[in-house]
């Protein structure tokens, strides 16, 4: 008899702790959840961007998400640095006919991947970009190649409307 | 402790104090029996605790004017500093105060290392003290963000990816952390808050820290116990509150001459610069207190190893008390950790040095060797030298050095046989 009270006893204590721990976590989720991005934050996924004007070696960065965008012309010298590359280079190696479709342009996140500075363009030893925070080089396909930073720069999701337009997200 | 015999002179001060004893409270804390060689090291906790006074009633004022959205905050502070009366008066005390108490902190955590206060029984207090250290760290973080500055912006943006170097989980945190896909309007929001709050939960631990240092009592400059508290100590009132009160108007006049002579000059010029998500500035550097850690973290040519590093530099402190396996206190009679000592307080100055230079050449091989060097002190050194180290014979009491010459020498050669 005093055997099964003390298992009774265990099984009650087990299903309040058990039951009381799904209610904390209920409770305390929408504390936690509230502070990731919001419905108007994610109404801003996407931008349209117009590169009619962009000259061969020119770039420009536009703000999609809080973010720079970079939007590059390449020259046919860069493209042909970019794709010259052996693999065994690159501390990230990708190819760069996988992060340029329209090899002429390239469109990335202008974020270092090292701890989110904006890179400068033109800069560097690769003839890319250089980040002037924590000195992060990047080639002209934007491919990390020297410093901290960890990974290439982020290729967003983006398409040709048509020859003149973007929309990136 | 004499408070346990404290009864109320007055007949409703009794009637109270059996229902509440505030006033017994009151009575230990002015008849506390403090060490009598206390130095003027030791008056820093009471200058911390008139900083973080000065931190709560500024920041409050603040408040009242400023506004924490990402299209405003710039301007508002700008309102503050040209329109609100003494506005920059404020403004300018809590800038240079966040300044000022770390200072002293820094100068109250040497003062420990060098007498060896975190030693038994004093671990809880010195690990209470880490966690003020840290939320102050945060706390001040997250304040420098509020003016929305270039500095500001970058300097959030540059912190918060920190977490991107965990694993997996790293970019879903950051995103969580600033409400958004870069650190922008809801970052700023939540910075307001997390800034407004910190400082009470500092408050709060710094009771802790103070009730867990009346259990003890103060360690002192030759770091043994006190032997008869009639002889060895002074009650606190009015001995030691005369002398912080002189060391505190000493550390205001330090103070002050920041606020009104040069009261930017701790800050940086690009933080007069409206927040620009488009462009980072040349040079970004943390504010002069968080030099050193940032040092560590661009020696190390990996991110996630880099982000680990500045983390342990930290909590390499906490676990202090037991990585110092010395049984002797103070520095005074440690004569190679006293060496070691300055060579570290060295070490965190160059640290700090570097942090403030660009990381390439020269610079980064002197972070690399100096942030080497932190780790070894305390992983390396520490431990060995407990075991190894001749230190000098202890006195036998806070009261012996003084009267040493009319000792007689027998006692004093016992003594040297005891250890």
């Amino acid at each position: 008899m005093p055997e099964k009270k003390i298992k009774r006893r265990e099984f009650l204590y087990t299903t309040s702790y058990a039951v009381g721990a799904v209610g904390v976590g209920a409770v305390v989720w929408p504390l936690i959840d509230q502070m990731n991005p919001d419905a108007s934050v994610k109404a801003l996924a996407s931008t349209e961007v117009d590169i009619s004007l962009v000259q061969p070696g020119k770039a420009i960065t536009v703000l999609w998400r809080g973010k720079p965008v970079f939007i590059k012309r390449r020259t046919p010298e860069e493209i042909d640095e970019a794709r010259k590359v052996k693999m065994e280079d690159l501390k990230d190696p990708q190819k760069d006919e996988d992060r340029a479709k329209d090899p002429e342009w390239l469109v990335m996140l202008g974020v270092c991947t090292h701890l989110g500075c904006v890179p400068l363009n033109d800069k560097g030893d690769y003839n890319g970009w250089f980040c002037p925070c924590h000195g992060s080089h990047y080639d002209t396909s934007g491919r990390i190649r020297k410093g901290p930073a960890p990974t290439n720069m982020e290729i967003p999701k983006y398409e040709f409307i048509n020859s003149n337009t973007i929309r990136i997200g | 402790m004499s408070d346990h015999e404290y009864v109320p002179k007055s007949k409703f001060g009794k009637w109270f104090n059996d229902r509440l004893p505030l006033l017994s409270l009151a009575s230990h804390l002015t008849d506390y029996p403090t060490p009598k060689n206390l130095n003027y090291w030791w008056t820093f906790g009471g200058i911390l605790t008139f900083c973080l006074i000065i931190q709560i009633v500024t920041g409050l004022t603040l408040a009242m004017h400023y506004i924490a959205h990402a299209d405003l905050a710039f301007e508002s502070v700008e309102h503050i500093m040209r329109d609100v009366n003494y506005g920059w008066l404020i403004r300018y005390v809590h800038a240079n105060g966040a300044s000022m108490f770390f200072l002293a902190v820094y100068i109250h955590i040497f003062r420990s290392l060098f007498y060896g206060s975190y030693k038994s029984p004093r671990e809880i207090i010195w690990i209470i003290g880490i966690i003020i250290y840290l939320l102050m760290m945060a706390a001040a973080f997250m304040g420098y963000v509020l003016p929305w500055g270039q500095m500001s912006f970058w300097g959030a943006t540059v912190i918060t990816n920190i977490f991107s170097a965990i694993p997996f989980v790293g970019e879903g945190i950051v995103t969580w952390l600033w409400g958004g896909y870069s650190v922008g309007d809801p970052t700023l929001t939540r910075f307001f808050t997390l800034h407004y709050l910190i400082p009470f939960l500092i408050l709060g631990l710094v009771v802790l820290h103070i009730w867990a240092l009346h259990i003890p009592g103060n360690n002192n400059p030759i770091g043994i116990d006190v032997k008869k508290p009639s002889k060895d100590t002074v009650p606190f009132h009015p001995y030691i509150v005369i002398k912080d009160g002189f060391a505190l108007l000493m550390f205001t006049i330090v103070f002050a001459f920041f606020v009104f002579y040069s009261p930017n000059i701790l800050g940086h010029a690009d933080n007069y610069i409206e927040a620009n998500p488009m462009v980072t500035p040349a040079h970004i550097v943390p504010e002069w207190y968080l030099l050193p850690f940032y040092a560590i973290l661009r020696s190390v040519p990996d991110k996630l190893m880099g982000v680990i590093a500045m983390l342990s530099a930290i909590f390499v402190l906490a676990a202090l008390p037991w990585l110092d396996t010395s049984k002797i206190r103070s520095a005074v009679f440690r004569p190679l950790y006293k060496q070691f000592y300055w060579i570290l307080v060295a070490d965190v100055l160059i640290l700090g040095y570097v942090g403030a230079m660009p990381a390439e050449g020269v610079y980064l091989l002197i972070a690399r060797v100096a942030t080497a060097y932190y780790f070894i002190h305390f992983l390396i050194i520490l431990p060995v030298l407990g075991s190894k180290e001749k230190t000098i014979p202890l006195p036998l009491s806070i009261t012996e050095p003084v009267l040493e010459s009319s000792l007689n020498s027998p006692i004093i050669k016992k003594k040297e046989s005891l250890n």
